[in-house]
């Protein structure tokens, strides 16, 4: 193949690489995006085997990796998607650092010039320590979304701080540009000491990122690290010249950003505070108030009572569910109502699950009708109009202070419950929610406490209806 | 102006634009399919693979194709992974859609 057929294929696989992303605009074209995005990436793979000399052994590793992969997708609950994303993206990481490395060793094999040019060191430097804060930075998220806290504090779902975390950051990162001037000034003798350094360095700093971020941050953390995986892919395209890389590259990286703003926009943090890491340390520590309020606390066949003399229902999913793994109960409670015919409908708040969009996916594999599930926007104006408001294991995510100037958690886009003609709330305890902050809601006259596990009590909801 | 251009500046060329496209295409993802969306993008993202092949492919064996071959093999996981999980996720969604067209259905 000449170099320029290989480019016009690469072009090709980029232009479906785009395709398939806007296929996901709507749920009917999703699977046909998806194709698309196959067929690119077989085409980039195909072609690159056409051009590299000896292709026998990268065909092996491609086997033995996509067999793992083809295993990992069948197996994986879904449930569990936020780690797998967490491990994935820890892959693209170290690939990328793997294969800065083997430019470095031999820039011929890629069509470089040795020694490499200058402008390529420039964007193997930032391939490298993005990539390498990625795999260390995604290593530590799937230890805390897997709950691995028990083998080590560094995966604790809790954050872990120290004095000076953010100045010892600082230090780092400039020791670490420090090496990557040196390595852009190297000759090729001497060029492993400030790679290797730099690259080091670049590990710690990402395990430095992610340990003060807490378990319930974890939307925004894996929305981050899915941009740093994209931005790693472009930086190593930029060293190989490669305009697929780039293009794939810049595409994740901004869909990774996208999804980070969307995450903060809904948790109201600052995308700033955010990208620079070690963030949402300190807000938990925030005292609720002692004064006594009291609730009004109900059993599991109060909330059946209710609930069966309706004619519509919100419910609201949240954190909870997804951790006490309560969705099928719930899809099985909104079925009996659906059969009264009680109008049942779902509001989805973005941070809802554990990952964006995660609870949609939670959902629609409890068979949940995909026309029963809203967005925010989308119903937040139906609450006012409807009988009882269900909330599920969310807390954050539908306080009223959130409208109240002068609360910390003032300006959080929330989910309007509190409208609601009737509110229930399932909750473990009187614990407050992850800003540290006692929601009003449920003190409200029209609010009714049912305490307990969401899954028994949805199951004990459904034997009473 | 004389001179070629250089490799970085078509580079930089190519990354603005595809930031660009990047941009617009995502914010039109429906919120709905946001964790397929990630698990697509990185599975796109392990196109990186096309490096790590080249690398384990070189003419003269050695240590860079021995991490080349590692590196393959590391991303293929994510390369397959990735879209066959997002298509099992993308299945589930396609029975709700069936489900709205025979409203009422349980």
């Amino acid at each position: 193949m000449t170099a320029n057929q290989v480019a016009l294929s690469y072009l090709v696989a980029s232009v479906l690489f785009i395709l398939s992303l806007k296929g996901l605009s709507h749920p009917l074209t999703a699977r046909r995006g998806n194709l698309f995005g196959m067929i690119g990436m077989a085409i980039a793979i195909l072609t690159t085997f056409a051009v590299t000399g000896r292709w026998e052994i990268a065909l092996g590793a491609l086997a033995v990796g996509g067999f793992i992969g083809y295993i990992v997708a069948k197996r994986v609950e879904m449930t569990q998607m936020p780690e797998l994303v967490a491990a994935m993206h820890s892959l693209v990481g170290l690939a990328a650092v793997l294969i800065a490395i083997a430019v470095v060793q031999n820039p011929t094999a890629f069509g470089l010039e040795f020694p490499i040019p200058a402008g390529n060191r420039i964007e193997l430097f930032i391939g490298t320590f993005v990539g390498a804060i990625t795999f260390s930075g995604s290593v530590i998220a799937f230890g805390k979304l897997a709950g691995l806290g028990k083998y080590s504090r560094l995966f604790s779902s809790a954050p872990v701080v120290f004095k000076g975390q953010h100045l010892v950051n600082l230090v780092l990162a400039l020791v670490m540009v420090g090496f990557g001037i040196m390595f852009f000034g190297a000759d090729p003798a001497d060029q492993w000491l400030p790679f290797g350094a730099m690259t080091a360095i670049a590990f710690v700093l990402g395990l430095l990122i992610i340990i003060p971020i807490g378990g319930a941050d974890m939307p925004v953390v894996i929305s981050m690290l899915n941009s740093y995986s994209g931005w790693a892919a472009a930086g190593i395209g930029f060293s190989l010249n490669n305009s697929m890389l780039i293009i794939a590259g810049s595409l994740v990286g901004s869909s990774g950003a996208i999804l980070s703003y969307i995450m903060c926009h809904a948790m109201n943090r600052s995308f700033f505070s955010v990208i620079l890491g070690g963030f949402g340390a300190s807000e938990g520590a925030i005292a609720v108030s002692g004064e006594q309020k009291t609730v009004k606390s109900g059993s599991p066949d109060d909330v059946a009572f209710l609930l069966s003399n309706a004619d519509t229902v919100i419910i609201v999913p949240g954190y909870g569910l997804a951790v006490g793994r309560a969705q099928h109960a719930t899809k099985e409670m909104a079925a009996k109502l659906t059969a009264k015919g009680i109008t049942v409908r779902y509001a989805i708040h973005p941070v809802a699950g554990r990952m964006p969009g995660h609870m949609n996916v939670l959902l629609a594999e409890a068979e949940v009708p995909y026309d029963q599930v809203f967005e925010m926007e989308d119903i937040n104006s139906d609450f006012g109009t409807c009988d009882v408001a269900f909330v599920l294991g969310a807390n954050d995510v539908v306080n009223p202070l959130a409208e109240v100037k002068g609360s910390a958690i003032y300006g959080m886009p929330i989910l309007e419950a509190h409208k609601a003609r009737t509110v229930i709330v399932n909750k473990r305890s009187m614990a407050a929610g992850y800003a540290g902050v006692d929601n009003p809601l449920f003190y409200m006259d029209r609010t009714m406490m049912v305490f307990g596990d969401a899954k028994k009590v949805v199951e004990d909801i459904v034997k009473a209806l | 102006m004389t001179g070629t251009i250089d490799h970085t500046v078509i580079n930089l060329t190519v990354f603005v634009l595809a930031v660009f496209v990047g941009y617009h295409v995502v914010w039109t993802v429906t919120p709905a399919l946001h964790t397929p969306l990630m698990s697509v993008t990185n599975a796109i993202s392990s196109v990186i693979v096309v490096g790590a092949i080249l690398a384990a492919g070189a003419q003269t064996m050695g240590a860079g194709s021995v991490i080349g071959a590692v590196a393959v093999g590391l991303v293929a996981i994510n390369t397959f992974g990735g879209f066959l999980v997002s298509q099992r996720m993308l299945e589930m969604f396609k029975k709700k859609d069936g489900g709205q067209k025979s409203s009422g259905h349980k």
